[in-house]
């Protein structure tokens, strides 16, 4: 996983509510066995005409205005199924953060495990953010992940994280390594608790 | 500080291996339940690290989200869908997985199928990567959906890295109305709560109308706790569960059986158990539901007017489904009804639909497919001669899988139409690009088919 310390870029304004991983990614676009190439179907049905697969020009990705790192969405981000190719295609597209007042739990979760960071605000700063960043596309953001601090134009907002996550983050670390590392405490955990391996005692 | 325990707290805490410092807790997994679509870049990442699966004899794979519902006997068509089914196989074989893939007596969509073979047992940890994972809790089990990261970690170490979410109560006491389903209540307490509000918690169901309710009601409940973004959803197991479990293929036996029920019937939440937010719904409050828009918060009773706009989303939700405030939903123009998915394709949900179909014909504008959850309950259709009625009617029988739930198969709505459908998710082009979904129940799905509208219901009591 790649590591994230510090973030400054210029963000990308996406401000429906309630976009769920049906709309990050469709469904027909999970039929791949690798974790590669999803960014080319990211917003894949906001993004190209359904008939056409022209790129729709009403659409914040195909706008030459917009660019960045930082994904600015609206409330309750990441809604719906559990895929993580979700988060896999933000990660491919460039994104190495996403701001909304509110992210769905399993996206925060399989983001996190991408390296792809949710930055949750108030919403009052994700309107004024929001707001910012629509009217001038080179608004410069920064996001310190040591701090927990995100900001623009002097406007500074804390957000949470996990100081395990924290770590993983800075560190590139993930969860497959901690958790191999248990194996003896749950090797014991099993013995008093799985009818099964109660046996092997 | 009270000792009292929530039956999240308690099954919860029988899974703690550890506690990480100042982080989240080592939490061990029971069973965990894959298929062909989020598991194979888990076992790459397996196999790239040089691990082996850890405990493959908790694991249990299906193939059920992109499998045609047509000739299931042929080679699957589709390249990209046969590369994922043929991976999951090779998978499977290589790790010592038992695998009931297509043409196995127990394959099917992989939530119906670990509960009718006694799986899915009351204060198990249960986890998919499927965020419909959710609807083991109907037995009293701590059951979540996860990504494919975490799919890896569970092959690797049987645990995963969690932190313990907050809990909250849905309690729903009263009499129900007529022809009010399990899946009517889901959608009527989703369309109070919202689409977030359960995001963070672990949502237990509690009061009459769950406890008087079939494992099937239970688990279609359960089903859609995601729905308002809860991770996991649970019903304290009595009686009726014991009932359900007891015999199943996997169910435990003999002494075994004996011990655990002692077990289970300790599993619910204490009396004076503290929840960290709590809803309360009167049942007689709940008609018939459906969903008018591109969330399956935006629901409403079948015999009311088609909202106006709260905001930019909602009208954005309105355009996309080519309705205005104030149509009433019988003159929505329905084609399409689906009945199936991992909510509704149990048998009780047949049961219901042809009871209401028998000696009646489907409209003639409408396409009504059936699509049975699993083998099991395909066998019981036929057994039960529901196939005769369904048939008659001119519905047509499909082969068990997710199919147009999420139309990953060729199980798609066209552009533009309107489909009543029994499924979960009624989000942009869910069943295809352009497709309009309106959820309901089995019983609605049924009745729009056959009187090719969706239908005024009259005597309430």
């Amino acid at each position: 996983m790649q590591k994230l310390v510090l973030i400054k870029s210029q963000a990308v304004p996406l401000p429906s509510e309630n976009i769920d991983t049906d709309q990050i990614i469709p469904a027909r676009f999970l039929k791949s066995i690798s974790k590669e190439g999803f960014g080319e179907n990211l917003f894949r049905d906001w993004r190209y005409n359904v008939h056409t697969n022209e790129p729709n020009p009403d659409f914040v990705l195909n706008n030459s205005k917009y660019s960045g790192e930082i994904l600015v969405a609206g409330n309750n981000f990441g809604c719906g199924s559990s895929r993580e190719h979700a988060a896999w295609s933000l990660t491919d597209y460039g994104f190495k953060v996403v701001v909304s007042s509110y992210f769905a739990d399993i996206f925060k979760g399989n983001a996190l495990n991408n390296g792809l960071l949710p930055v949750k605000v108030s919403e009052d700063y994700l309107k004024d953010l929001m707001e910012t960043i629509t009217q001038n596309p080179s608004t410069q953001i920064t996001v310190d992940i040591e701090k927990q601090r995100i900001s623009f134009n002097d406007k500074t907002e804390s957000f949470e994280l996990d100081s395990y996550k924290k770590i993983c983050l800075i560190n590139g670390y993930d969860d497959i390594d901690f958790l191999t590392s248990k194996k003896e405490a749950i090797q014991k955990f099993e013995q008093k608790t799985q009818r099964v391996y109660e046996q092997e005692l | 500080m009270s000792q009292s325990k929530t039956l999240f707290d308690k099954v919860w805490d029988a899974h703690v291996v550890e506690t990480v410092p100042d982080g989240p807790q080592v939490i061990y997994i029971d069973k965990h339940l894959i298929h062909e679509v989020t598991s194979p870049q888990a076992f790459a990442e397996l196999e790239a690290r040089g691990l082996e699966v850890f405990r493959p004899n908790q694991i249990l794979a299906t193939a059920d989200h992109n499998v045609p519902t047509l000739g299931q006997e042929l080679p699957i068509r589709d390249e990209l869908s046969r590369t994922q089914v043929q991976q999951l196989t090779e998978n499977c074989e290589k790790n010592n997985i038992e695998l009931y893939g297509l043409g196995h007596q127990y394959q099917g969509i992989v939530h119906i199928i670990a509960p009718e073979l006694g799986i899915t047992q009351p204060g198990m940890s249960i986890v998919c990567g499927d965020s419909h994972t959710s609807t083991h809790g109907a037995f009293g089990a701590i059951a979540f959906g996860i990504g494919t990261s975490q799919v890896a970690q569970v092959f690797a170490s049987q645990c995963l890295l969690m932190n313990k979410p907050k809990s909250m109560r849905v309690s729903v006491n009263g009499k129900l109305n007529k022809d009010v389903q399990p899946k009517d209540v889901i959608l009527y307490i989703i369309s109070k709560v919202g689409t977030d509000s359960g995001t963070g918690y672990f949502c237990e169901y509690a009061g009459n109308v769950f406890e008087e309710m079939s494992m099937e009601g239970r688990m279609t409940v359960c089903n859609m706790s995601i729905e308002m973004g809860a991770r996991g959803g649970m019903i304290a197991p009595d009686e009726t569960t014991f009932e359900y479990v007891k015999d199943k293929t996997f169910a435990p036996k003999g002494e075994e059986w004996t011990e655990k029920i002692e077990y289970w019937k300790t599993l619910k939440s204490d009396s004076d158990a503290i929840f960290d937010k709590e809803f309360e719904f009167s049942a007689e409050d709940i008609r018939p539901m459906i969903t008018y828009g591109t969330n399956p918060g935006m629901g409403i009773s079948i015999d009311s007017k088609i909202p106006t706009a709260q905001n930019e989303s909602e009208e954005k939700a309105l355009k996309y489904m080519g309705l205005n405030a104030g149509q009433s939903t019988s003159d929505i123009k329905v084609n399409y009804v689906f009945i199936g998915s991992c909510t509704n394709a149990r048998i009780e949900d047949f049961r219901s639909a042809a009871t209401y179909v028998k000696g009646k014909q489907k409209a003639e504008n409408i396409v009504a497919w059936l699509v049975p959850g699993s083998q099991k309950v395909a066998k019981q259709i036929y057994e039960e001669g529901l196939d005769k009625v369904f048939n008659d009617a001119g519905f047509q029988i499909r082969q068990p899988g997710c199919s147009a739930c999420l139309a990953m198969n060729d199980d798609k709505i066209p552009e533009g139409e309107y489909c009543v459908s029994t499924s979960n998710r009624n989000f942009e082009g869910r069943q295809g690009q352009g497709a309009r979904t309106l959820l309901a129940s089995p019983l609605t799905a049924a009745k729009v088919a056959v009187e090719g509208r969706i239908p005024a219901f009259e005597n309430l009591n």
